[in-house]
């Protein structure tokens, strides 16, 4: 029985997504927009190629639905992107069929693991139908190749009702942006609750300008108006991976553990002995980060003169 | 505009993950609960909508009884009215909450009450399933768009903003619609000490929906390993500042 996966062009987690995808049927189709022969070299035995103008979830929809009446696959699995998760919720809606969003691994029967929480808590769960449909966590699954193989490219003649086309996108505006990214940045200096008010994170930004790092923050920090929505990380922040995460008077709720524990060290600088975050952190400085910022940065300072 | 939101309610997880003993849930006899963050400025967006333009904002939620609480918070932020659909504390999968949200907006509009703006999360907190808002959007006939940063609304249109990377995705979107909305599209108020008290004495009303065999069944959750290790204790206090720093070098970002 084959498979269908969505691949979104120029997406490394859909990469991820084939190579879990290739466990549930053979062969492997792959419905993208752009001429990518080279999927081949991660099993795909056809390309399906769709004309592509502006994002519209509705008509990248009708096109896994056509490929499901042509090829009959037995799943259609996508990366959980926005857009993968997006689509594959028009297509589940369109055939009352059932979803089980960022999955990481498939076992037999219909099971799944799948996250919840942001990752601090996984489900297994049991889809009852007969074509399932699922998307894949991103960062969960290795992008493998496989021996050989070279996709066969094939252009489709998708029939898109107007339909499809009442929600995209119009309009795509550039944000300048400055500075380090949070996504980006290879250290993250990040400020909680601990750090007692907006101005605290002076500090912060001040250790952060000399190890060329992003300042983050915690939900606390957002929610109490210190730091814009954009530097937080967590669950429903930025996701971050940075070589070193700093995280000052941050407690370590799950919440904010989900955004930053894709950081390969984490050093946190926290008066509380007993904070949760130091079940997560690799490193623990005990003590007032008032202080210990300070000597951080004046230590750093006379280290890089 | 009649605006319809939707929350759900959430415990407040702390720093560590404990089920109970058959792994169907999370002990949640010491948290307390909330409403899941894209939901809350879920409400902050519609009441905002309603405040600029006039209008009604209806709070709905699906779970148990003490979910009235998310309820009341949400009527102490400006919402006018809620609906709770009231369960016995079961989980209920995506396609069955979808399926109940549907049936309470076409009694709703039989009524004659429907809503010009159906309002989600992106996705919950605790289940994350991403497909509530498109499904009722389906059901509904009602175009949809996800994951907002930004929503401005004028002239029957909705003006719907994604952030996608270096920059935003813009959607024209005609109105009745289906939108869901991300944490960061505004910044939620806190309520007054008079507002909480009038929410006290606004209209909930109750409905019982039955719930349908799951098809998207959970068998049982799993803590991730991981959760619990010790971290390496650098020093107390500034006098761990060289020792960061040596941490630093090792690790190749002094700078």
């Amino acid at each position: 029985m084959s498979v269908l996966v969505l691949v979104e062009p120029g997406e490394e987690l859909s990469l991820q997504a084939l190579s879990l995808a290739r466990d549930l049927g053979d062969p492997v189709h792959v419905l993208t927009f752009t001429d990518q022969p080279e999927l081949g070299a991660y099993g795909v035995h056809t390309v399906h190629v769709a004309e592509h103008d502006a994002y519209a979830p509705g008509a990248w929809a009708t096109c896994l639905e056509q490929l499901i009446d042509q090829i009959q696959p037995t799943a259609v699995v996508a990366a959980g992107t926005n857009r993968g998760n997006e689509v594959l919720s028009h297509l589940a809606a369109r055939r009352d069929l059932p979803f089980a969003a960022n999955c990481i691994a498939v076992g037999d029967d219909g099971t799944v693991t799948r996250v919840r929480w942001g990752g601090s808590l996984l489900e297994e769960a049991r889809i009852h139908a007969e074509l399932k449909i699922l998307s894949v966590a991103p960062h969960t699954v290795e992008a493998t190749t496989v021996n050989g193989g070279s996709a066969e490219v094939e252009r489709m003649d998708v029939a898109v009702n107007e339909e499809d086309l009442v929600v995209r996108v119009v309009e795509h505006a550039e944000t300048p942006t400055a500075g380090i990214s949070l996504a980006e940045a290879k250290v993250v200096v990040s400020g909680g609750r601990g750090v007692g008010s907006a101005d605290g994170f002076g500090m912060l930004e001040e250790l952060a300008g000399l190890l060329n790092a992003a300042v983050g923050c915690s939900r606390v920090v957002t929610m109490a108006g210190w730091r814009p929505h954009t530097d937080q990380v967590g669950q429903t922040g930025t996701k971050v991976a940075p070589d070193l995460y700093i995280a000052c008077g941050i407690s370590g709720a799950t919440q904010h553990i989900a955004g930053c524990k894709g950081a390969k060290k984490i050093l946190a600088i926290n008066s509380d002995a007993e904070a949760p975050i130091f079940a997560t952190a690799d490193y623990a400085v005990i003590g007032d980060l008032a202080q210990v910022v300070p000597a951080i940065t004046a230590e750093l300072r006379k280290a890089q003169s | 505009m009649r605006v319809l939101v939707c929350v759900k309610r959430v415990p407040l997880t702390g720093g560590k993950m404990v089920l109970t003993a058959d792994e169907q849930a999370l002990e949640t006899r010491h948290l307390g609960f909330t409403i899941s963050p894209h939901e809350e400025c879920g409400v902050e967006e519609a009441v905002r909508i309603v405040e600029d333009q006039g209008g009604e904002v209806t709070v709905l939620t699906l779970g148990p009884p003490e979910a009235e609480e998310q309820i009341r918070d949400s009527l102490a932020n400006g919402a006018d009215r809620g609906v709770h659909l009231v369960t016995d504390g079961e989980e209920w999968d995506p396609q069955a909450t979808a399926a109940a949200i549907v049936e309470t907006v076409r009694a709703e509009e039989e009524a004659g009450g429907g809503f010009d703006l159906v309002v989600f999360g992106n996705e919950s907190a605790d289940s994350g399933n991403y497909q509530v808002g498109i499904r009722v959007a389906y059901a509904l006939g009602r175009p949809v768009a996800t994951g907002l940063k930004g929503l401005s609304i004028d002239g029957g249109r909705a003006r719907c903003e994604q952030e996608v990377p270096g920059g935003r995705d813009v959607y024209d979107v005609p109105l009745p619609a289906v939108v869901s909305v991300l944490e960061g599209i505004n910044l939620p108020r806190y309520p007054s000490v008079p507002a909480k008290l009038r929410a006290r004495s606004k209209p909930v009303e109750q409905r019982n929906p039955e719930r349908p065999p799951a098809r998207l069944e959970r068998l049982r959750l799993v803590v991730p390993p991981g959760q619990g290790k010790q971290a390496e204790v650098l020093g107390q206090g500034p006098e761990a500042a060289p020792r960061v720093v040596e941490l630093m070098r090792e690790l190749g970002v002094a700078g």
